[in-house]
């Protein structure tokens, strides 16, 4: 079973036609040839795949390319654009040496963009003091909100040091 | 994976319609849980409705008091909502506790009370499971058990019902509305799920066709002082081994009201009215949460490999029950 979809694409419109089976993942990798996107796990246990859609993070390795018809999707590598250089959550990450082989981090990036969004609205997490306090940006706030994100490298603590900078 | 059709459904009603008159077809919501299950092939419907689109995702105030969520409404939105976090903080930190931010981006209400067990032998097409395939045996009863239930299992199935916000639901005694075939009804938590018995195939109550529209949370001032303790194998994005959610209310010392539910533990999500029941009236000390833990314990069936778990929940009962001794009026 086939379907014509529009996908918005770090700023580019593209149609497409996809099996139903398709994930927005093998869509963006295999069909788009947008390779910021990793597939990790394939089971949304590692957020290597992470992109934000219509603003908000989520695991394109559990989502349809089908349902997405006609989301704006943005990738690590659509961050970078607008002329002002990289983002400035992307160089923090390469100040703080956040990554070691460098596969999980597009999705480390991606995931970070959205934390730090959520984090500016005040929504609270699991280590929120209560969910009813205000929220800080704490270290233990970053890990907590940065747990979907495995690194096999452990690059933990520079991670936690690109995010904390990246909010200030 | 195997073919199917896909629909967007734009009305609940003609969503049901649909799913009702053709057996081989699947309400797809948030995905989080169905897509890894047509990867993983447990599931394999012919025909995928989305009703993402169709349901509410409004949390409104009815004008009895009691709040309305849209079945539509994310998770990550729910837990965040101001009347979530202040009248209801045991909501909000179950659901907090529960994926990853990706995850609650993405799933929704409805389908997080539909998520299915993640017992290693229920995901594993290669392995017997009752649930998956009824009929063809248990293989956690004598596998890998650390996981399984310890209350209110049968021969049949040990597995245990992953969510975090039915917890939370269940101690609350939310309702969940259900559009189905024959028109819309109320469905009580406790009550939606379903202890395995001799049909473990079926999680819930629901049949075929029906469709989650909304969770109405109850008016319960009680709730206010309340909170969502989860014990698992690492801090953060695990499911849980054993879970608490409780509010109470003490006056003067004594408990007045109690609300008090258990995850990891059942096939469903474990009200513990027997707990309830010997702490109302009782003095709000550590020996009372403990006689209370105790009793709704020995009805306890563990296996080899997850007896931990029974004095782990009276623990964590207690921890729990203690921390909201403690926690000053907001």
């Amino acid at each position: 079973m086939e379907a014509t979809i529009t996908l918005h694409v770090d700023g580019y419109r593209r149609e497409l036609t996809v099996d139903t089976r398709t994930t927005l993942l093998d869509a963006l990798r295999d069909r788009l040839g947008e390779y910021s996107p990793k597939k990790g796990c394939d089971h949304g246990q590692c957020g290597a795949c992470t992109v934000l859609a219509d603003g908000r993070r989520i695991l394109s390795c559990l989502a349809l390319a089908v349902a997405q018809d006609g989301a704006h999707v943005t990738t690590a590598a659509g961050l970078a654009q607008g002329g002002g250089g990289p983002h400035r959550v992307t160089r923090a990450f390469l100040e703080h040496d956040a990554y070691q082989c460098g596969y999980c981090t597009p999705g480390q990036i991606c995931s970070a963009v959205g934390a730090l969004s959520e984090l500016e609205a005040g929504m609270p997490s699991h280590a929120t003091d209560h969910p009813d306090a205000p929220v800080r940006t704490t270290d233990a706030e970053i890990r907590e909100r940065m747990s979907g994100n495995l690194c096999r490298c452990g690059a933990y603590p520079a991670i936690v040091a690109a995010v904390r900078e990246a909010a200030q | 994976m195997k073919p199917f059709d896909y629909t967007r459904a734009h009305d609940p009603a003609s969503a049901v319609q649909t799913v009702a008159e053709e057996p081989g077809a699947r309400y797809l919501a948030g995905g989080t849980n169905l897509v890894d299950h047509l990867k993983l092939g447990v599931a394999a419907p012919e025909h995928v409705v989305d009703v993402r689109g169709a349901l509410d995702e409004t949390v409104t105030e009815l004008e009895d008091g009691r709040i309305r969520v849209g079945a539509a409404v994310s998770n990550s939105a729910l837990a965040a909502h101001p009347l979530v976090r202040s009248r209801y903080p045991l909501l909000s930190a179950a659901l907090l506790a529960g994926a990853s931010g990706q995850l609650r981006n993405a799933a929704t209400t409805g389908g997080n009370l539909l998520q299915r067990t993640r017992c290693p032998y229920f995901q594993n097409t290669t392995t017997p499971c009752n649930k998956r395939e009824p009929g063809s045996g248990c293989s956690a009863r004598e596998g890998h058990g650390r996981d399984n239930a310890v209350l209110g299992v049968s021969q049949e199935c040990v597995a245990t019902h992953p969510s975090d916000m039915a917890v939370a639901l269940t101690a609350l005694g939310a309702e969940v509305r259900v559009l189905g075939p024959e028109g819309e009804r109320g469905v009580p938590m406790p009550g939606l799920h379903r202890l395995p018995g001799h049909r473990p195939e079926h999680d819930t109550v629901l049949e075929h066709g029906d469709l989650i529209t909304a969770v109405d949370l109850p008016a319960l001032p009680l709730a206010a002082r309340s909170t969502y303790r989860k014990v698992r194998e690492r801090a953060s994005y695990a499911f849980a081994l054993v879970s608490v959610a409780a509010a109470l209310q003490i006056r003067e010392g004594v408990v007045a009201d109690v609300r008090l539910a258990l995850g990891g533990v059942a096939h469903a999500p474990w009200r513990a009215h027997h707990a309830e029941q010997v702490l109302r009236g009782e003095p709000a000390t550590e020996e009372a949460f403990r006689a209370a833990a105790d009793a709704e314990l020995a009805q306890a069936r563990p296996g080899a490999d997850n007896a931990f778990k029974v004095p782990l929940a009276v623990n964590t009962i207690c921890a729990t029950l203690r921390s909201l001794t403690t926690q000053e009026d907001r």
